[in-house]
């Protein structure tokens, strides 16, 4: 899995919807069918923010993530870009 | 009853055994995905929940 | 697979995560070993408009996707509109069927839809194996669907096949047609449920055959679907992909075509029954705050099992299975690998119990060896007529309420 640009501008796919639970949230991809489990409410807090943060580092910041776990939180969107749960924004 | 079970448990010990032994283990390759593998986020099939037919 | 996914799911969702829907009793076949024991309509159907408002829950609640059965769904004269309404309500719709209404246009009108899946019925991949369960004719009707959708270009409809005695030598054969439609393989497990609990003794695998099966998974069943029904398995060593987990009650269960909730498709009896989605609060309240789901979602002991080491994998395998068979819920599924079940089995001594309700078609059936004697087609004129001595149910279209299952049921033109 290639590394994730986490100083790049993401958002989460337009046909995905997002459920949250007491865990964090599940992930529905309508186009795809599949379907992610979320284990962090920081996780959830990340995603739901990243449409409006510049970059992905700065909605994990906004979301309250210490960086020491920057990685873990990288390692986790990558997850979701691989899946099409989210996807690179183009410049507006 | 738990008698009887415990006797049953007993003797499948060994066939159970045999099976386990027999069962395929997971590549070396897979079984270090899953320790790498990341703890925030797992996927699931849409159809891997039992009681949907 | 962590314990963790297990663990939270376990204790239940905020909703389920798919859930089955079965629309109608009604059916134009009379397979066997149905587990909703379907044939003839219920005159207490829920009304279009009430299977709207159901909708409208499920898109509060946020359920990603329904699963439509029944009987056969098809054969409700609203049932193209309801499909529509979910997915227009952000509910994704698989529906499940023998293949009655689906022409070359349906196909073609299914195949532009992003949202709605189609999985075909099929229990043998020859007439012979397949009609001896699900009726002369049924066969042919299936594929004759199937090669409607693969024409129509829609790829990845599921073929959804009960693994049987009689069927799980004809695996490879499966896959071929699967393949050949562009389509998915789905099997599933055989519960003794609905009519199941009849044919149960003489249609279950073999210890020999479920071990075929779980081999032949592991070895080709990377792209083969199995509704995670083989989690009773895991007790073989590896487990199938899936949750491996009774979902009952916690991530799915079943609404039945009266309105009824209950935990699972296969438990269609009076001790699994949650809810109606007809009492106030409806579908939500039932599934937030029935007492069946709190237990369900409640620490499971395990019971004798516990101390199985095969117990963390298998987790005593499928409540339907020990109910309908008359086992103790605390005890091994009557399909144990360990072969604990069947040794309980002879232990039963009293009557198991029997499903809910009986929808069957009253026609009488012979059944010794061959395939089963069903007609496909309009019924005689004799089917009881409810409109004219039922109440007056305001909103209610007069053939919803009528008890002929095959009402504005027409054999699709060859």
């Amino acid at each position: 899995m290639d590394a994730f640009d986490l100083d790049a501008a993401w958002r989460l796919h337009p046909q995905v919807s997002v459920r949250p639970e007491r865990f964090g949230a599940l992930l529905y991809h309508f186009g795809t069918r599949r379907l992610s489990f979320l284990k962090s409410p920081a996780l959830l807090s990340v995603i739901t923010v990243l449409d409006s943060e510049p970059t992905a580092r700065a909605a994990c910041t906004r979301a309250g993530i210490d960086a020491a776990e920057f990685p873990a939180y990288a390692r986790a969107l990558a997850t979701l870009a691989a899946s099409q749960m989210i996807c690179a924004r183009t410049a507006a | 009853m738990p008698d009887s079970a415990t006797d049953l448990l007993e003797r499948s010990a060994e066939a159970a055994a045999d099976t386990a032994a027999a069962a395929p283990a997971p590549a070396g390759a897979a079984a270090e995905d899953v320790i790498a593998a990341d703890l925030l986020v797992e996927e699931i099939s849409i159809d891997g929940m039992c009681g949907v037919y | 697979m962590t314990a963790t996914l297990i663990e939270e799911f376990r204790y239940g969702l905020a909703a389920p995560i798919c859930l089955t829907w079965e629309l109608t009793y009604a059916c134009n076949l009379s397979c066997v070993h149905c587990l909703s024991s379907s044939g003839r309509r219920d005159p207490r159907e829920l009304s279009t408009a009430e299977c709207r408002r159901v909708i409208d829950e499920l898109e509060r609640m946020q359920v990603f996707y329904v699963n439509v059965g029944g009987g056969e769904p098809t054969v409700r004269p609203d049932f193209w509109d309801l499909v529509d309404y979910a997915t227009a309500h952000h509910v994704g719709v698989k529906f499940s069927t023998n293949g009655a209404r689906i022409t070359a246009e349906v196909a073609t009108r299914l195949a532009a839809s992003d949202y709605v899946d189609v999985q075909v019925s099929l229990d043998g991949a020859t007439a012979g194996v397949n009609d001896a369960i699900r009726g002369a004719g049924s066969f042919e009707l299936a594929l004759r669907a199937m090669r409607h959708l693969a024409r129509a270009g829609f790829a990845g409809f599921k073929i959804s096949v009960v693994m049987t005695r009689q069927n799980v030598g004809q695996l490879d054969a499966f896959q071929s047609l699967a393949d050949s439609l562009g389509a998915q393989l789905r099997i599933t497990r055989l519960r003794p449920s609905g009519r199941g609990a009849d044919v149960w003794d003489e249609l279950h695998l073999t210890a020999g055959q479920q071990r075929q099966l779980y081999d032949w998974l592991v070895a080709h069943g990377e792209n083969v679907l199995t509704g995670d029904s083989f989690f009773h398995l895991a007790g073989y060593g590896q487990p199938l992909p899936g949750l491996n987990m009774c979902g009952a009650g916690r991530v799915v269960c079943l609404i039945d075509p009266v309105g009824d909730v209950y935990a699972c498709p296969f438990a269609i009896h009076d001790a699994f029954l949650a809810g109606n989605v007809r009492s106030p609060g409806g579908f939500a309240a039932v599934w937030r705050d029935s007492e069946l789901f709190a237990r369900l979602r409640g620490p499971q002991s395990g019971g004798v099992c516990a101390s199985c080491s095969a117990y963390d994998a298998c987790q005593g395998g499928c409540m339907a299975a020990k109910f309908f068979t008359g086992l103790p819920l605390d005890g091994p599924d009557p399909e144990c690998v360990r072969g604990l079940g069947q040794r309980a089995l002879a232990l039963v001594d009293a009557a198991a119990p029997r499903p809910a309700g009986d929808h069957s078609h009253r026609t009488s059936v012979t059944r010794a060896t061959g395939p089963v004697p069903v007609s496909i087609g309009p019924r005689p004129a004799d089917v009881v007529a409810t409109t004219a001595s039922s109440p007056a149910r305001r909103g209610v279209p007069a053939r919803a309420c009528g008890q002929d299952p095959l009402a504005g049921f027409a054999l699709p033109a060859r």
